[in-house]
């Protein structure tokens, strides 16, 4: 808050050359981040009795956590000054509001929800972000790359169609050139890395390296509650969230079988080279 | 009736919790074995601002209740950490309330701030081995000389002295004899630990290695008047004022490490696989589990009454006795059945259970033993004859 709050202060300095360097525009980084209320990673999944999902009865949730990375870029960039604005968003039940005082405790200076006990899928929170998008109008928009719940790893990617703007997903280094108004974007490819500058506004989803995400402190959990917290209706937005793909069937990973036990390297290596035919 | 989780309780939970996932298993096994104050887990907490959860908001602290805080301690022990955890940072929790309830602007000015920041640790000397828990017929004595005290006498079981730079200690001003009353004459210092004056003792003991306990021989250690909390001579008063949430947090910690134990058992039962079926499919191992279960949840809710109570300015005495008791109880039935379902293992250290066991001890017998508290029940709540 303090370095944005600088940043303002030194355009509004009628004296000062610097506001050269700084159009109106850039003080106006805002950026939002989509937050997911997903099953804890701790929690071990146990699916339903009648293979129609999880059972999430009584199971504690909590940030998916490449949420929380999507968080602590926008926080960090926030604190250098770049961003002057995080706005926090959440899709789904009222219990969201918890992953959104979370996120608010972390950081971020406003929530919203949009509220709705419909299962939602990817496309769907594309379409409602991209509403949300279209009314706070962000520069940048950071979402964890997928939700660890179902993996999907499409809503950024979606939105970034739907806005017609620039993505770049699994980024591992992100950094903003504000006076350029673009984006410098180092990815993880099977390759090896790969850097993109895109021109703001922008996507941008995040992988596990990216940065290690803080801990809410006390007194900020405590702010937290004081922060803005808006529910909207997808109604209101205008968005159909009615789900497009169906859920057959749910079950238990096959279970590993045991292993062997061998009695010497030799044995091994005989072993690889027979039986598992890995080794020649 | 709202039995409801609030949004603040589950948030202090996460936090409290990814502090605590930090210090792993075999962090805490391995102080268990070598010892040495968890600096770190200290420092960890002071820096997201939790030392204060209880204390005034204008010196730093959060200003919460002693149900936020027994969430917070709930869930460190609950995290593996045990009492080693919660002991050190225990008494940063509460053990200050009397001077943020009964000290001068000059003293909260000076005592809290940097307390709550860490820069301080503090230990609580008010037990004395000649006493036991008949805290009104302390010996310490406090001797006024001028603008200071002199203080001389023992103290024993004083939790964190090894490191701690204060501390707060309840002495003797005027003999018993010359006083009105029995609970008179004691009065509260919040002040420094000079080793000069101050010898220290390090009890070696059951568990919890890695926060001492200690005996104190203290030869003549002047205290400024100014670091005398309150009036003179009601000092035991103002101890007294946070007997019923020291009871509160200790019932939380119990439950939590009882909880710890619990699910380690559980998981256990489930992978352990003997016969051609997990030994949790026997009811002989479900059946001891499913009703810690149940002991465990029964003192959580007596212990949050009590906390809600006491938050609302009603008097809890019996709920926070009767919390202490219940939590203490159900928790040394947790890790010990722990122990027992894991069978041999359980006996092992690097299962982590005998390590529960041996902590869970410690609620058990401080700051209060459970036959006193029957006693208190019996006493207070039904009306029967004082019979001690």
């Amino acid at each position: 808050m303090q370095a944005s709050d600088g940043l303002k202060s030194m355009v509004r300095s009628p004296t000062e050359r610097i506001i050269d360097f700084y159009p109106a525009k850039e003080i106006d980084l805002k950026i939002l981040v989509p937050v997911k209320r997903v099953i804890d990673y701790n929690i071990k999944v146990r699916v339903k009795a009648d293979n129609t999902g999880v059972d999430l009865a009584n199971v504690k949730m909590a940030m998916n956590p490449f949420d929380e990375i999507a968080i602590e870029e926008a926080l960090r960039l926030k604190e250098a000054g770049v961003a002057s604005e995080v706005v926090a968003i959440s899709c789904g039940v009222t219990a969201c509001q918890e992953t959104l005082r979370t996120a608010m405790a972390l950081g971020a200076d406003r929530g919203i929800l949009v509220e709705t006990d419909v299962e939602l899928q990817p496309l769907a929170v594309a379409k409602l972000l991209k509403a949300i998008a279209l009314n706070e109008s962000p520069q940048l928009i950071i979402l964890g790359k997928q939700a660890i719940d179902d993996d999907a790893n499409q809503t950024g990617q979606m939105l970034a169609a739907l806005m017609g703007w620039s993505q770049a997903t699994f980024a591992s280094k992100v950094v903003v050139d504000a006076s350029a108004g673009s984006v410098t974007v180092t990815r993880e490819v099977d390759g090896g890395s790969e850097t993109l500058t895109l021109t703001l506004p922008a996507i941008v989803t995040t992988d596990l390296r990216l940065n290690e995400p803080r801990y809410a402190t006390l007194p900020n959990i405590m702010k937290a509650k004081k922060k803005p917290l808006d529910v909207i209706k997808p109604e209101i937005l205008g968005i159909d969230v009615i789900p497009r793909l169906t859920t057959l069937k749910v079950t238990d990973p096959a279970p590993r079988s045991a292993g062997v036990k061998v009695a010497n390297v030799a044995e091994l290596i005989h072993k690889l080279k027979n039986e598992a035919k890995v080794i020649a | 009736m709202d039995f409801s989780q609030s949004e603040e309780h589950t948030s202090i939970r996460d936090a409290v919790g990814k502090i605590c996932a930090q210090f792993d298993d075999h962090y805490w096994l391995e102080k268990d074995r070598a010892g040495g104050f968890p600096h770190e887990l200290h420092r960890a907490f002071a820096d997201g601002g939790w030392l204060g959860i209880c204390l005034p908001v204008a010196y730093g602290g959060s200003g919460m209740g002693i149900t936020e805080a027994a969430v917070m301690m709930q869930t460190i022990t609950a995290s593996g950490a045990g009492l080693s955890g919660a002991s050190a940072v225990h008494m940063n929790i509460f053990g200050l309330q009397p001077v943020a309830v009964f000290g001068t602007e000059e003293q909260k000015q000076r005592m809290l701030p940097p307390l709550i920041a860490g820069r301080e640790k503090a230990c609580f000397a008010v037990t004395e081995p000649n006493t036991g828990l008949n805290t009104t017929q302390l010996q310490t004595r406090a001797e006024r000389v001028g603008d200071h005290y002199v203080l001389s006498g023992e103290k024993v079981w004083i939790s964190t002295a090894q490191v701690a730079e204060k501390m707060l200690i309840l002495a003797r001003t005027t003999p018993q004899d010359q006083c009105s009353k029995p609970s008179l004459g004691l009065s509260l210092f919040y002040t420094s630990l000079d080793r000069k004056y101050v010898e220290l003792c390090e009890i070696d003991k059951m568990g919890r290695k890695a926060v001492d306990s200690n005996q104190l021989f203290i030869d003549g250690l002047p205290v400024p008047v100014a670091d005398r909390i309150g009036e003179e001579g009601r000092g035991f008063e103002y101890i007294l004022h946070g007997m019923n949430p020291e009871r509160i947090l200790i019932a939380a910690e119990a439950t939590g490490l009882g909880r710890a134990a619990l699910n380690r058992a559980t998981r256990y039962a489930n992978e352990r696989i003997v016969f051609n079926r997990p030994i949790g499919k026997n009811q002989a191992i479900q059946h001891p589990l499913a009703e810690s279960w149940m002991e465990l949840e029964a003192a959580d809710l007596m212990t949050m009454r009590a906390a809600w109570k006491y938050d609302h300015g009603e008097p809890c005495g019996a709920d926070a006795n009767a919390a202490k008791y219940l939590a203490a109880e159900a928790g040394f039935e947790a890790c010990q059945r722990a122990v027992m379902t894991h069978g041999g293992y359980g006996y092992a250290k690097e299962y982590h259970v005998e390590r529960y066991l041996r902590e869970i001890m410690i609620p058990r017998i401080a700051p209060i033993s459970p036959q006193l508290i029957l006693c208190y029940i019996a006493e207070k709540v039904l009306g029967l004859p004082k019979s001690y």
